[in-house]
Parts: C-alpha cells; sequence; structure tokens
C-alpha cells in the first residue's frame, strides 16, 4: 500500500479522488479540511456580523426603529452563538488542520474520515441555527448563555438551537481527539514535544479543554431540552430544581471556552512576532508553562461570571482571588512577546500589524477583566456594556485579530499566492480604528449603567452609541475589504518566493515548497 | 456598497453634530450617594490607575522596541533567549501587585455583604415586566411599572427627560437609614440594578436574595433590569426616590390608609426589624389583616397546600394534626410564613404555585393553623 502511493507521487498525481463537490464532501485531506473549516468560519462571519449589524443599527438611537424587541433578543443570541461556535471556533480548527500536520512534519492528521466528518456536522448545525429564526414565534431571545427558566418559556427555536450546539460539541469533541492523537503520535523522528512550534502546544492544551468542557455543554442544554419536554424540573424550583445550577454548569463550560478560543490566538501570535522580529521567541518553555497554567486555572474561575446571583460572600473571595491569579500567566506571555521583540530587527507588514495590534487590544481587555475581577466593582458593572466591550476586545480584538494576522502570514505558504500588501495594511488600520471607535465607547456606557441586552435606552446614553453603531458598521464594512484582498490574491495574486517572511523558521517554512504540496510530509522529515 | 458607504458617512457627520448638540458624556461609574459606593468608585479608580501605568510601562517599552529595532533603521537582531530571572521578576511583580488589589478589594466586598441590622426590609419581586415592592413590617405592597408613554418608545412623541427610567409607583425609602432589600422573582431571572446607590442582585424564582444601601441625600435614582428577562427586559426601570424620616412617615401612612393595612403595622422606621409580630398574632383575631390581604385562605390552602398537607406526602405535617403542628407553631407566625413563602426542607417556596402574592400564602398559613389547633 505504501508502495503504491510513493509510487503514484513520483509522477505528480496529487488529485486522484472524485473532482468537483464531491472532493470537497469525501475529501480526507487535511488541507482541503482546513480551507473548507476556513471558508465557513468566514461565511459565519458575515452571518453573524449582519446580524451586529442589526443589533448597532436598532441602537444607533434611542426608541424603536428597525426591529421589535423580540427579533432584537434573537439577534443578539443568534449573533453570540453564531460568532463563538461558528466562527471563531471553526476559524482556528482550520488552522489546526492545515498547520498542526505541516508544522510537527506528519503526512496528515491521524483520523482523515473523522476529520472530514467534523467538518461536515458544522453545516447541519449553522443550517438549524438559521432556520431557527424562520419557525413559529421566531428565534430564541436568550443570549447565548441560554439562562432558564426564560429558555423553558421560548418556542420550537430554542430546541432548534439546542440540537445545533449538541452538533457543533460532538464536531468539536471529534476536531479535539484528531489533534490531541496527532500531536502525541505522529510527530516525525527528532521532533520532540518541546521542540514543537508553540501553534501546536497551543492547540494541543486547547484540544484537551474542549473535550473536558463540551460534554458539559451538552449535559446542560440537554437538561434544558427535558426541563422543556419532559417535565425534569433540573432548573425549576417550583419542583426542587435550581436556575443558578444551570449558571453553574454553564459557566464551567463558559470560561475554559474562553480560553478555547484565546490559547490558540497565542499560538498564532507566538508564531508571527518571532518571524517579523528575526529573532527567537524569548522564553518558549515559560510559555508553554504559562499557557498550560491559564488553562488549569480557567476551570476554576468559573463562577466570576455570577456575582450577582447570591453565592456566599466566602465563594465570592474565593472566585475573585483565583480570577486575579490568571493575571500572572497572561502577563508572562505579554512580556514574552515583548522580549522578543526587544532588540529585534523588526519589519511591519500585515500579519505583524494584526499581532501587534492583537498585544495592545487584547491587554487592555486583560485590564478591563481585571478589572471585572474585584467583586466589589464587577457588582456596579455586572451585566452590563463594560462586559460588553471586555468580552469583545478579547475576542474580536484578541482572537479575530489573531486569525487575520494567521491568514495573512500562511496564505503564501498555503496558495502559493501573495496577498496585495498595500490593501491588507488598510485592511488593518480600517478594522484598528473602527473596532476601537465601536468597542472603547462601550466602557463609559457600561460604568454609566447601561445594561447589555436591551433594544432600547434612556437619553444619557445616545452619543456613545451613536458612535459605536458608526464604528460597529465600519468595522464591518472593513471587512468585505478583507474578502476581495483575500479573492484577489486567489485569483491574480503574485506568486509567492519560497519563504516570504525572513525570519519564519516553524520546518513548514524551511522542510516543504511553497505552495505546500496536496500532500506533505509522506516520508517523515529528521529533524536534527 | 458605494452607496451604503456614503449613507455611513452621512451618518457619521449626523451623529457628530448630534454628540455635540447633546453633550454631557461621562467616562465613569455615576456618582455614588452611599457611602459603599464612594469605596467601590476609589476601588474602580485605583484599579484602573494601576492598570494604566503597567500598560504605559509595557507598550512603552513596546513602542521603544517598534521606533528603535526597527530592520529599516538598520537594527541587527541580538538573537538573546530564556533568562530564568528575568522570568521570575515579572511573574513575582504581578502576584505581588494582584495582592495589593486583593486587600481593599476583599475589604469592600466583605462590607458590601453584610446585610445584618437593617432598619426596614423591603421585599422586592421581578415579574415579567413589573417589579413589586412589599415592605415587610409596614404592610405596604404594590407594583411598579414602566411610565413613558408607547408613544415616546415608538418615536411618535418626543421623549421625555427620564425617557425609559420613569416609573408608576416609585420605591420610597428614608435617607440614611439602612435598607435591605430582599429579592425573589415570579417567573424568570431579572436583577434589581440602581447605579448611583451600587446595588445589584440578581432576583432568582423559587430563592430570596438579599442586598442593602443606606443613601446619603433625598433624591430620586433610577436603575433598570439587569438580567435578560425577556421581550420588555429594556422596559422594566427601577426609580428609588430618597426622601427624609418625616416625609416617610407621611407617606407610609397614606399608602396604609390607601391599603387599608394601618392595623397590623409598626409604622415607625425606628423599630427594630427582629421585634417578633405580638404573640396575639397567635389567636384567629390578630390574623385577619393576612386573610383580608389574600382572601379566602382556605380556597388557596385547598388548590395550592392540600396535595401535601391533606396526604402528608414527602414527609409534610397533616393539617388537623395537633402533634405534628404544635412544635412548629411555637416557632411563632413569622417563621411559619417564612418558610412558606420561601421554601422550606421538601416544602417548595409558597408550594410551588409562584402565582401567588404573599398575601395569599399567608392566608393559607392561618387557615392551617386554625384547622390544627
Amino acid at each position: 500500500m505504501e508502495a503504491v502511493h510513493g509510487h503514484a507521487h513520483e509522477h505528480g498525481h496529487d488529485h486522484h479522488g472524485p473532482t468537483g463537490i464531491m472532493r470537497y464532501l469525501t475529501t480526507t485531506n487535511h488541507k482541503d479540511i482546513g480551507s473548507m473549516y476556513l471558508w465557513f468560519s468566514f461565511a459565519m462571519f458575515l452571518l453573524g456580523g449582519a446580524m451586529a449589524m442589526v443589533i448597532r443599527a436598532e441602537l444607533f438611537q434611542p426608541g424603536l426603529q428597525v426591529v421589535n424587541p423580540e427579533v432584537f433578543n434573537a439577534m443578539t443570541t443568534y449573533h453570540g452563538l453564531i460568532m463563538v461556535f461558528g466562527a471563531i471556533m471553526p476559524a482556528f480548527v482550520g488552522f489546526a488542520n492545515w498547520l498542526i500536520p505541516m508544522q510537527i512534519g506528519a503526512p496528515d492528521m491521524a483520523f482523515p474520515r473523522m476529520n472530514n466528518w467534523s467538518f461536515w456536522l458544522l453545516p447541519p448545525a449553522a443550517l438549524l441555527l438559521i432556520l431557527a429564526q424562520f419557525v413559529p414565534g421566531g428565534g430564541a431571545g436568550v443570549g447565548w448563555t441560554m439562562y432558564p427558566p426564560l429558555t423553558i418559556q421560548q418556542g420550537m427555536s430554542m430546541d432548534l438551537t439546542i440540537f445545533a450546539v449538541h452538533i457543533l460539541g460532538m464536531s468539536s469533541i471529534m476536531g479535539s481527539i484528531n489533534i490531541i492523537t496527532t500531536v502525541l503520535n505522529m510527530r516525525a523522528p527528532g521532533m520532540t514535544l518541546m521542540k514543537m512550534p508553540l501553534f501546536c502546544w497551543t492547540w494541543l492544551i486547547t484540544a484537551y479543554l474542549l473535550i473536558a468542557v463540551m460534554p458539559v455543554l451538552a449535559g446542560a442544554v440537554t437538561m434544558l431540552l427535558t426541563d422543556r419536554h419532559f417535565d425534569t424540573h433540573f432548573f425549576n424550583p417550583a419542583g426542587g430544581g435550581d436556575p443558578v445550577l444551570f449558571q453553574h454548569i454553564f459557566w464551567f463550560f463558559g470560561h475554559p471556552e474562553v480560553y478555547i478560543i484565546a490559547i490558540p490566538a497565542f499560538g498564532v501570535i507566538s508564531q508571527i512576532i518571532p518571524a517579523f522580529a528575526r529573532k527567537p521567541l524569548f522564553g518558549y518553555s515559560s510559555m508553554v508553562y504559562a499557557t498550560a497554567s491559564i488553562a488549569i486555572l480557567s476551570f476554576l474561575v468559573w463562577a466570576h461570571h455570577m456575582y450577582t446571583v447570591g453565592m456566599p460572600v466566602q465563594a465570592q473571595l474565593y472566585f475573585m482571588f483565583a480570577t486575579m491569579l490568571i493575571a500572572v500567566p497572561t502577563g508572562v506571555k505579554v512580556f514574552n512577546w515583548v522580549a522578543t521583540m526587544w532588540k529585534g530587527s523588526m519589519t511591519f507588514e500585515t500579519p505583524m500589524l494584526f499581532a501587534l495590534g492583537f498585544l495592545f487590544l487584547f491587554t487592555l481587555g486583560g485590564f478591563t477583566g481585571l478589572v471585572l475581577a474585584i467583586t466589589p466593582v464587577d457588582v456596579q458593572l455586572h451585566d452590563t456594556y463594560y462586559v460588553v466591550a471586555h468580552f469583545h476586545y478579547v475576542m474580536v480584538a484578541g482572537a479575530l485579530f489573531s486569525a487575520f494576522g494567521g491568514i495573512y502570514f500562511w496564505l503564501p505558504k498555503w496558495t502559493g499566492k501573495m496577498y496585495d500588501e498595500t490593501l491588507g495594511k488598510w485592511h488593518f488600520w480600517l478594522s484598528f480604528i473602527f473596532f476601537n471607535l465601536a468597542f472603547f465607547v462601550q466602557h463609559f456606557l457600561g460604568l454609566a449603567g447601561m445594561p447589555r441586552r436591551i433594544p432600547d435606552y434612556s437619553l444619557q446614553f445616545a452619543d456613545f452609541n451613536a458612535v459605536s453603531t458608526i464604528g460597529a458598521f465600519g468595522f464591518g464594512l472593513s471587512q468585505l475589504l478583507f474578502l476581495y484582498i483575500i479573492l484577489k490574491a486567489l485569483r491574480s495574486g503574485e506568486k509567492a518566493p519560497q519563504k516570504p517572511w525572513e525570519g519564519a523558521d516553524s520546518i513548514e517554512w524551511t522542510m516543504l515548497p511553497t505552495p505546500a504540496p496536496y500532500h506533505s510530509f509522506e516520508k517523515p522529515p529528521v529533524i536534527r | 456598497m458605494i452607496r451604503r458607504t456614503a449613507h455611513t458617512l452621512l451618518v457619521m457627520v449626523l451623529s457628530c453634530w448630534a454628540g455635540l448638540a447633546f453633550g454631557e458624556m461621562r467616562f465613569n461609574l455615576q456618582d455614588q450617594k452611599t457611602a459603599l459606593g464612594h469605596t467601590v468608585y476609589d476601588l474602580h479608580n485605583a484599579i484602573v490607575l494601576i492598570c494604566l501605568i503597567i500598560f504605559i510601562v509595557v507598550f512603552g517599552a513596546m513602542l521603544y522596541a517598534i521606533w528603535k529595532h526597527r530592520k529599516s533603521v538598520g537594527h541587527q537582531a541580538a538573537h538573546f533567549h530564556e533568562n530564568t530571572t528575568v522570568e521570575v521578576i515579572w511573574t513575582v511583580i504581578p502576584f505581588l501587585i494582584l495582592l495589593g488589589m486583593a486587600y481593599p478589594a476583599t475589604k469592600t466586598l466583605l462590607a458590601q455583604r453584610d446585610t445584618s441590622s437593617p432598619d426596614l426590609t423591603i421585599k422586592v419581586t421581578g415579574y415579567q415586566w413589573k417589579w413589586q415592592y412589599e415592605y415587610l413590617q409596614e404592610n405596604i405592597s404594590f407594583f411598579s411599572m414602566l411610565a413613558t408613554p408607547r408613544a415616546q418608545i415608538e418615536n411618535i412623541e418626543e421623549k421625555g427627560e427620564n425617557y425609559l427610567l420613569e416609573v408608576d409607583n416609585e420605591v420610597v425609602v428614608p435617607v440614611g437609614k439602612k435598607v435591605r432589600i430582599l429579592l425573589t422573582a415570579g417567573d424568570v431571572l431579572h436583577a434589581w440594578y440602581v447605579p448611583a446607590l451600587a446595588v445589584k442582585q440578581d432576583a432568582i424564582p423559587g430563592f430570596v436574595r438579599d442586598t442593602w444601601f443606606r443613601a446619603e441625600e433625598p433624591g430620586v435614582y433610577r436603575g433598570q433590569c439587569a438580567e435578560l428577562c425577556g421581550k420588555e427586559h429594556g422596559y422594566m426601570p427601577v426609580v428609588v426616590r430618597v426622601v427624609t424620616a418625616q416625609e416617610y412617615d407621611e407617606w407610609v401612612a397614606q399608602q396604609q390608609a390607601e391599603q387599608g393595612t394601618a392595623a397590623a403595622a409598626t409604622a415607625t422606621t425606628d423599630a427594630a426589624p427582629e421585634t417578633p409580630q405580638a404573640p396575639a398574632a397567635e389567636d384567629a383575631g390578630a390574623a385577619a389583616p393576612a386573610a383580608a390581604a389574600g382572601g379566602d385562605g382556605a380556597e388557596v390552602y385547598a388548590q395550592s397546600c392540600g396535595m401535601c398537607h391533606e396526604t402528608g406526602l414527602a414527609g409534610a405535617p397533616k393539617i388537623g394534626d395537633k402533634a405534628a403542628w404544635a412544635p412548629r407553631s411555637a416557632k411563632g407566625l413569622d417563621v411559619l410564613y417564612g418558610h412558606a413563602i420561601g421554601g422550606f426542607n421538601m416544602m417548595p417556596p409558597k408550594g410551588g404555585n409562584l402565582a401567588l402574592s404573599d398575601a395569599q400564602v399567608k392566608a393559607a398559613v392561618d387557615h392551617l393553623l386554625a384547622q390544627s389547633r
């Protein structure tokens, strides 16, 4: 079998499966699957973004103008669910598929067929989420956190949403099993764990987080489902249940989820910054340990999302201290990135700009996170726009900027084409400016007491909401520029040199041709 | 796309103008009107200041590196990496800074959660989409709903000064007194939030939570529901009117006269909340106020309590079982009311029928006791 394959490849027969749509339906190739993940996540990003535009249009001025409160609540719910589960998570799984085999010297992922399935579960889940908007009663207006008893009151859209979450969870678990197995078993000879590019480390840790918490989420939404239809009363006080129990279970999933999104982003940044500083990462092993510490701490801090539910003061104190502690390993990472740049020889192409934008804004999001960790202060800020601003700084300026940087960084390796550098820089600066216009002012709204998830607000909040809406529309439109840049690169981009980034030194750059062949590392490379 | 861009630009220009027209932008927490609120305000400022200093130091270094250590000015890359001393320093220093923050934060939190010895207790129940306020000692109870006309929300009329932050019945409390708020909800989660009083607490069906404030000066303080509770979530404001002690007494007397509850009430705010209900409440006559407010106790009992208390299901003491009820009655009527409303052991709150008002539950308890003595 091995011989047959080897023979075929010597003759350059790369594609020997079905062609057209069947190629993508049946593919087991990590590069095809990675591309599908990335395109799917971009489509979801535009859909979730369109929902954000509805939210911001309604909030442009006080009063109801664009949608009624039911639709507004549905938009906040599905914007959150689609961005978290449909856009950001699949984007980083796309990166994992493309990069992990090429960075550890493996020919493909460990379970190629499961890889195919874990991708093809996503479109049906997305369809369920879209369908939920059009069933009687419209989309569920419960927020992405799905707190009962409000969830129990919703129509059938809630059931579709719960099933979508189940399917997305299955996909994530299978993806994680694949990643863990690949990283632990398929490294090339000489590629020890502590020699792996940091991106592989961050995904290994993330995959463990996913396997630990996705079943917890599945359990929580299943209990919602049985409460809704089979009178189980898990969360119904009249039957001896507890609505707050759901919050504990949800956030036991939900807090690690934050790091499931952030940690692969750290990985991408840790590849980009050394490449453009032309200097190795300052503290590789301390970065690995810091990432692992963040992952472990992420299991121990969930109830800081619930400071106002009336926990005993001892519990509040514990969660406050544990949450503050996360600032230590996160600080270690930021200091490491800055130390990597120190005395480097830096250039500022688009990937580096996005990495620097990430570093700057993610740290800002980290500081507001520290403010929110302080329980007595959080009691003022909980469920206000301050929280909305905080998590958009870590999710958008954090994870999304990192994904943009990663796309620009690896696009030449993946496609053999260069993007338009001038347009790329425009994309960064427009995104950076409009992002801050949209979200920085939301800190002020939250401090002044504007609750989140309201379709209408009192007049004192009018100015900053108008500014925020302008920023949001500017940010949204800037992403169409991104689509144009990618399409332009794919259609008529200049041919990429073998190594467009002088300082890139992981093995996908040094040991593989550009563009990477359809099957790479069929024979394992030997690492020193 | 061009049309959209043009539209956005137009909107941008207009809103800049609107910004100038409105003025008064707020960049920090609302002006605080409680001692605790001042502490929280200062704590927040201190933490933001510390963060700002760290931000400037770290990103000052980064910007310096960006400026000086770039290829275009001919800087050659050094190749140092891994330095344990540096790593230890930048792990330990943040830890020490955090310890410094944790101390005042802990002190403030302990003060915030100390709801003991209140001067006045108000039970607040969140419903879709209104608040119910019950003054437990004064026997006053009323609902509070949004007073902003629909026409303002739909942009037909011009919006008033307190658009969306005005209610039909305000909560009235005396200045300088410790007001304890007991919170629960009748349907879904809500949260009672008044920024100027530094108070936010979730209202959870089936559970009673508490919080407190002591307002420093008379005034009207406005907030709103902070936990998503359905389609009218944005339309359930909280308005607290803080008045002098004398005005408060007058207001209480007026409310009691209107609600016909004066007889059983202790009108002054100085009365200690722990003062037990008069022992005479044991006899049937004194139970009359609750019965009057709660309707027919026997009917409520039959509908919502009988399933367990007729049959002894789930260990419930049966109606008419004098031996079972004697030790329970001895705990005092207040305790029994409390257990019936808030739940106790196997007993769900309000017998599982959250639609009942507290007065109705009390009436049912009166009925049950009258039959078991």
